[in-house]
């Protein structure tokens, strides 16, 4: 697989995934105005996942909907931390929360890559990645600064989702490939800004970084996997894979 | 031979598939008209990047120069640069706000109730009935409304 494709599977599965979990909340969020917002963030994630399988699928002859809908879980290749489950509100709004504070400085550095597809694609997604950060960070702070209640809900949401943040920031042989050719940055020189985002807004929500310096990975190279992405796969690829090829 | 500002005139008509008080050509999503020796090429742009009416507006615009007897239409789809809500032209803006939808505002949010036009007005949510709207409320009329969101 060339290199291009290989890094639009890693953006486009990071979208896809986050985006089916968000979705998995429509209709069931704990107040209207939530509802609405969730599945709109879903649906821009969704779309920004079409983007980034359009273009892996230029390079390997597929549609992004088959990339979508028949690749195996060993074939995905979004980070561990987008596909654990959305558990409780505050679970889901950390994990976007930590998402979001990494998704949008790669999303602006990528706005400059050399390729232009890439560069179109980074462009258009960076303006909702925005938003998204205002929205996530803010009900991170809401949150944490809230009750008793859903302040142990968030501190229990960050041990949690953790060890799963710093996946991001690893570099593969890929990367520097990447970045020799000045199609994408290096992930490490992203995350002095993330850690900046994070403590800054953990700080207002009156929260303390987990101190364990341990993460997994596993996931951006398709290599392990945690057991929750199978079982997403068999929801959202249920339709296509018991009735091949079917159309609207 | 049909020519682009026909063309142009003939999309002016069609209205946006989730808020029909504007057209396509209002929002600013029609990028380029070519019209050359019969056949047309239309370049549309996405507003939001999940917007499920980017399909069917590129459908109808199909549609509709196909019903006035052009026969070779391409619609085709450009990312590159970004939909703005700058694009929006002052008649869609007007369009927008005797709708009960208030047009996008540099300052970040609505500049008054488009309904008793107060400019006492306050968020409810970030996110409204479509990607492209938030939702607002006058503190006057205590009506809620739509606000058409900067992007
Ligand atoms: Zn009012």
């Amino acid at each position: 697989m060339d290199d291009i494709a290989e890094f639009a599977l890693r953006m486009g599965d990071n979208a896809l995934v986050l985006g089916h979990r968000v979705s998995e909340w429509c209709g069931h969020a704990p107040a209207l105005e939530e509802d609405i917002a969730l599945a709109n963030t879903a649906l821009d994630l969704i779309g920004q996942a079409r983007m980034w399988l359009e273009l892996a699928g230029e390079h390997l002859g597929r549609t992004a909907d088959q990339l979508a809908f028949t690749r195996d879980a060993w074939d995905f290749r979004n980070l561990l931390l987008v596909e654990q489950p959305n558990r409780d509100f505050g679970v889901t709004m950390t994990r976007q929360f930590l998402f979001d504070a990494f998704h949008l400085p790669l999303l602006t550095a990528l706005s400059g890559s050399s390729s232009p597809r890439v560069a179109e694609i980074a462009l258009k997604s960076a303006k909702e990645a925005t938003y998204h950060l205002d929205r996530s960070r803010a009900t991170v702070v809401a949150l944490g600064d809230g009750t008793p209640e859903s302040h142990a809900r968030m501190r229990d949401a960050l041990d949690i989702l953790w060890p799963y943040s710093g996946e991001a920031f690893l570099a593969d042989d890929l990367d520097t490939r990447l970045v020799e050719a000045g199609i994408a940055p290096d992930p490490s020189s992203l995350r002095a800004e993330w850690e900046r985002t994070v403590t800054s807004a953990l700080a207002e929500a009156t929260l303390d970084a987990p101190g364990s310096g341990f993460f997994h990975q596993g996931g951006r190279d398709g290599s392990r996997h945690t057991e929750h992405l199978g079982h997403i796969l068999t929801e959202m690829q249920f339709l296509q894979r018991a009735y091949p090829g079917a159309a609207w | 031979m049909v020519t682009a500002a026909q063309v142009r005139e003939w999309l002016s008509e069609i209205p946006d598939p989730e808020i029909p008080a504007v057209s396509v050509t209002d929002l600013g999503i029609v990028r380029e008209v070519e019209a050359r020796d019969g056949s047309v090429t239309v370049v549309v742009t996405p507003t939001y990047s999940g917007c499920p009416a980017t399909a069917a507006i590129s459908l109808q615009i199909d549609a509709a120069l196909r019903d006035r007897g052009i026969s070779r239409v391409e619609v085709q789809q450009r990312l590159s640069p970004p939909w703005t809500t700058d694009w929006i032209s002052e008649e869609g803006r007007a369009k927008l706000e005797s709708h009960g939808i208030a047009p996008p505002n540099p300052a970040g949010g609505p500049r008054r109730c488009p309904l008793c036009r107060s400019t006492s007005v306050e968020r409810v949510s970030q996110f409204g009935s479509t990607p492209c709207k938030a939702q607002w409320r006058c503190r006057d009329c205590l009506e809620p409304f739509d606000y058409f969101k900067c992007l």
